[in-house]
This record gives C-alpha cells, sequence and structure tokens, in this order.
C-alpha cells in the first residue's frame, strides 16, 4: 500500500513535470523543468527495478542533456520571439494527442499474459559470459552488435558536430568557453570533485561486470568531471585534431572490432568470446570503451569548433 | 492496479504531451524538449515490457533494459547534434525557428 502510494505521487508528478515543460512559456524554466522530470523518471526506473537504466537516465538523460539544453538555452537567449500557434489548431492539436495517449494507455491492458520474456536464456547463458550483471551480458555478449553500432553512431554524431565549425576554423577549439569566475562555487567543485567522480566513474565501469553500472554510466561520470574542469577554466578545451583526443575516441570501438574479428577465428562468428576468456575480453572492452565514451560524450557537449573572439 | 501498469499509463500520457509540444511549439529548441519527453515516454513502455517478463530470479527482463540503455545514449547524440545545428542556424540567421513567414514576421512583438 505505501509502495503504491509512493508510485501514485511519482506517476503525478511525472506527468504534471511533462506538461509544465511543454506549456511553461520561459525556456530556461521548461530546460530546468526537464532536468527535475529527469530525476524523477529515474526514481521510477529503480521502482521497475532496472538499476542499469537508472543510472544511464541518471547521468545522460537528465545530466548531460539538461547542461547542452541549458546552455542551448542561454545561447538562444536573444532569438527573435515566435508567435505560438493558433488556439483552434492547438485545441485540435490537443485531442489527437490526447487520442494518441488514450489508444496507449488500452494497449497496456491489452499485452499478452503471461508476458513474453528472455530472462530465463539471459540466465541460463551468463555462466558461459563469465558475468554476474545479465544487463551486462546482454550488452556485450548477446547483443554485442547492437552495442557496437552504438558507439560508431556516437562517432558519427561526433562528426556531424565537428562537420558544422565555422569556416576557417578547422581544426579548432569547441565553443565552450569558460565564464572565469574566480572563486566562485563553479571554481570550489571543479578543485574538489573531480578526484571522487573519477574513483566513482572507474568504479561504475569496474563493477559493471557483476552489478548494476558498466561503461556507459562510468563514461559519463569521467566525461562529466572533464567538462566541470573545462568549464571551470582550469583544463585547456583542447583542439580537435590532438592525436590523443582521436586516438582516444577511436579505442573504444577500435578494439571491439578487432576482439569482434578475432572472435570468427577462435571461436566461430563475429563478436563472439571463446566461453574460457570471455569475462577477460569484455572487460578490456569496457575499460576502452569507459575511455572512448568520456571522450565523445565531452567533446559532443562542447560543441563544434567556433572563432576564438566569440564569448 | 499494478505498479507496471501504472507506469505504462504514465508513459502513455508523457507520449501524448511531448507530441502536443512538438506540433504546436514553433520555437526549435521548444521542439527538441518536447521530442525529448516523448522518447521518455517511449522508453517507459520498454520498461512496462520488461518488468512484466519478470522470471528466472530476476527483477526484469534485461533484454529489453539493455535496448532502453542504448537508446537513451543514441537520443543523447541526436539531442547534442540537433543543438548544434540549431546554435549555428541562430549564429547565421538571428532566428530560432524552422516556422514559414508568417511566423517568422513575429518579430515585432
Amino acid at each position: 500500500m505505501m509502495s503504491f502510494t509512493f508510485d501514485t505521487a511519482a506517476a503525478l508528478l511525472i506527468v504534471a513535470m511533462g506538461g509544465w515543460i511543454v506549456i511553461v512559456p520561459d525556456v530556461t524554466r521548461a530546460v530546468i523543468g526537464f532536468i527535475v522530470y529527469g530525476l524523477m523518471l529515474t526514481i521510477v526506473w529503480v521502482r521497475l527495478s532496472a538499476v542499469d537504466v537508472a543510472l544511464t537516465e541518471a547521468a545522460i538523460g537528465g545530466g548531460l542533456t539538461g547542461m547542452l539544453l541549458i546552455n542551448a538555452a542561454g545561447r538562444l537567449r536573444s532569438a527573435r520571439p515566435v508567435l505560438r500557434t493558433d488556439a483552434p489548431v492547438r485545441f485540435i492539436a490537443a485531442l489527437l494527442c490526447a487520442a494518441v495517449s488514450v489508444s496507449l494507455a488500452a494497449v497496456i491492458f491489452m499485452l499478452p499474459s503471461p508476458a513474453p520474456s528472455l530472462a530465463p536464456l539471459a540466465v541460463e547463458n551468463l555462466q558461459q559470459t563469465g558475468l554476474g550483471n545479465p544487463v551486462a551480458a546482454v550488452l556485450f555478449a548477446y547483443r554485442a552488435l547492437d552495442t557496437l553500432l552504438e558507439k560508431v553512431v556516437l562517432l558519427l554524431a561526433l562528426l556531424s558536430v565537428w562537420s558544422l565549425a565555422t569556416v576557417g576554423f578547422w581544426p579548432g577549439l569547441p565553443g565552450l568557453r569558460p565564464p572565469a569566475l574566480a572563486g566562485s562555487t563553479l571554481d570550489f567543485l571543479a578543485r574538489h570533485l573531480p578526484p571522487y567522480g573519477i574513483i566513482f566513474g572507474v568504479y561504475m565501469c569496474w563493477n559493471g561486470a557483476s552489478e548494476p553500472g558498466g561503461a556507459f554510466q562510468g563514461g559519463t561520470v569521467i566525461a562529466a568531471m572533464w567538462l566541470l574542469v573545462m568549464i571551470a577554466g582550469m583544463r585547456r578545451v583542447p583542439s580537435i585534431d590532438e592525436a590523443w583526443l582521436r586516438r582516444s575516441l577511436v579505442a573504444g570501438p577500435a578494439i571491439f572490432v578487432v576482439i569482434g574479428f578475432a572472435g570468427m577465428m577462435v571461436a566461430g562468428s563475429f563478436l563472439a568470446y571463446p566461453p574460457d576468456h570471455a569475462k577477460l575480453l569484455i572487460v578490456v572492452i569496457e575499460v576502452a570503451l569507459t575511455l572512448s565514451i568520456a571522450a565523445v560524450l565531452g567533446l559532443l557537449a562542447a560543441g563544434p569548433p567556433v572563432p576564438e573572439s566569440r564569448p | 492496479m499494478s505498479g507496471e501498469a501504472l507506469f505504462g499509463l504514465v508513459g502513455a500520457a508523457v507520449i501524448g504531451i511531448g507530441l502536443f509540444g512538438l506540433v504546436t511549439n514553433a520555437d526549435a529548441l521548444r521542439k527538441l524538449l518536447a521530442f525529448n519527453v516523448l522518447s521518455s515516454g517511449v522508453f517507459l513502455f520498454f520498461g512496462v515490457v520488461a518488468r512484466r517478463g519478470a522470471a528466472a530470479g530476476l527483477g526484469g527482463d534485461p533484454v529489453p533494459q539493455a535496448l532502453v540503455i542504448t537508446a537513451i545514449v543514441v537520443a543523447f547524440a541526436a539531442t547534442a547534434m540537433a543543438i548544434a545545428l540549431l546554435t549555428r542556424l541562430f549564429d547565421r540567421t538571428g532566428s530560432a525557428t524552422l516556422g514559414d513567414s508568417s511566423t517568422d514576421e513575429g518579430g515585432d512583438a
């Protein structure tokens, strides 16, 4: 009963926050609402027994996306105001969207029972992967191709962002400029938070094999620490053509592909692992991916190269 | 009503809310926010399906959970790219909307 009351309160809050994000006139308020919304969703993911997803949502869904959106809202503050859609159009849109919601709600009650599940299969083969976390086993063993392609998508997204560089500023520095507030809270946090953040990120990566966590979540925390010291102006924003940067970006996917092809010779198919060394290989991939994810997420958030003079 | 059915209804509701924001806001940053709300609703549907598939001593089916993790990361990459495009559009034109000429005239307000 207690948990049902809690779930209902969380459900109402999330729907209310969703509505707030969409209708509040000021875009900065909407973005702050979105960050709170992401944290509320994190609680729901824990309630749905999906702790790995909860960690990802907290780190990326609310945290990193929120940072990008706040930055964009600040940049676009002086944009020309946009006329709102006419009231009759809004009314018709509201009716149609409500119809979509009601149909989807009806689907929830028509799902097949008993529910189909791949959980028994995932647990049955867990022994062969040497891992203790079934979600990590899905990501790095059963559906490793999805994870590999997702890394390629991240690199392609970064290439697209970089390709928006101002003409004449390639290669250059990403448009992340420190506001230079010495002695501020930002300064304090950038001095004291990173040691703990980096240890926590490494712990999440290392622990991901047996408990919730992993390369995505650990990499995001490390990326956040990197962004923090760059925004506070304690570390220079690197030029996008620096060799160490390029190597960190491709290290994870490259090692993943090499191990994948080695699997064709040793274990019979692409991305297959020999059973005796499966865990070792997966941990090697995860460590390399954590480095690459931290680099790619940090650079995606830092934006395309821009002229030096702009504030 | 079970907890997962309740969160399924939340997913259905936020999909509708996100869709409404996407259709009725001409401001591109607001569209991007609404799009993220919409996708979080779709992810919640996956969460409900995963929770219903709880078996073999697990709290949920790990396969849809892993798919959602991948989806959240890809949604972030898409958002980052859209924001880069949007700020570039703003730098070039001073406008942050994809609206037609009638909405562009809102500048005199």
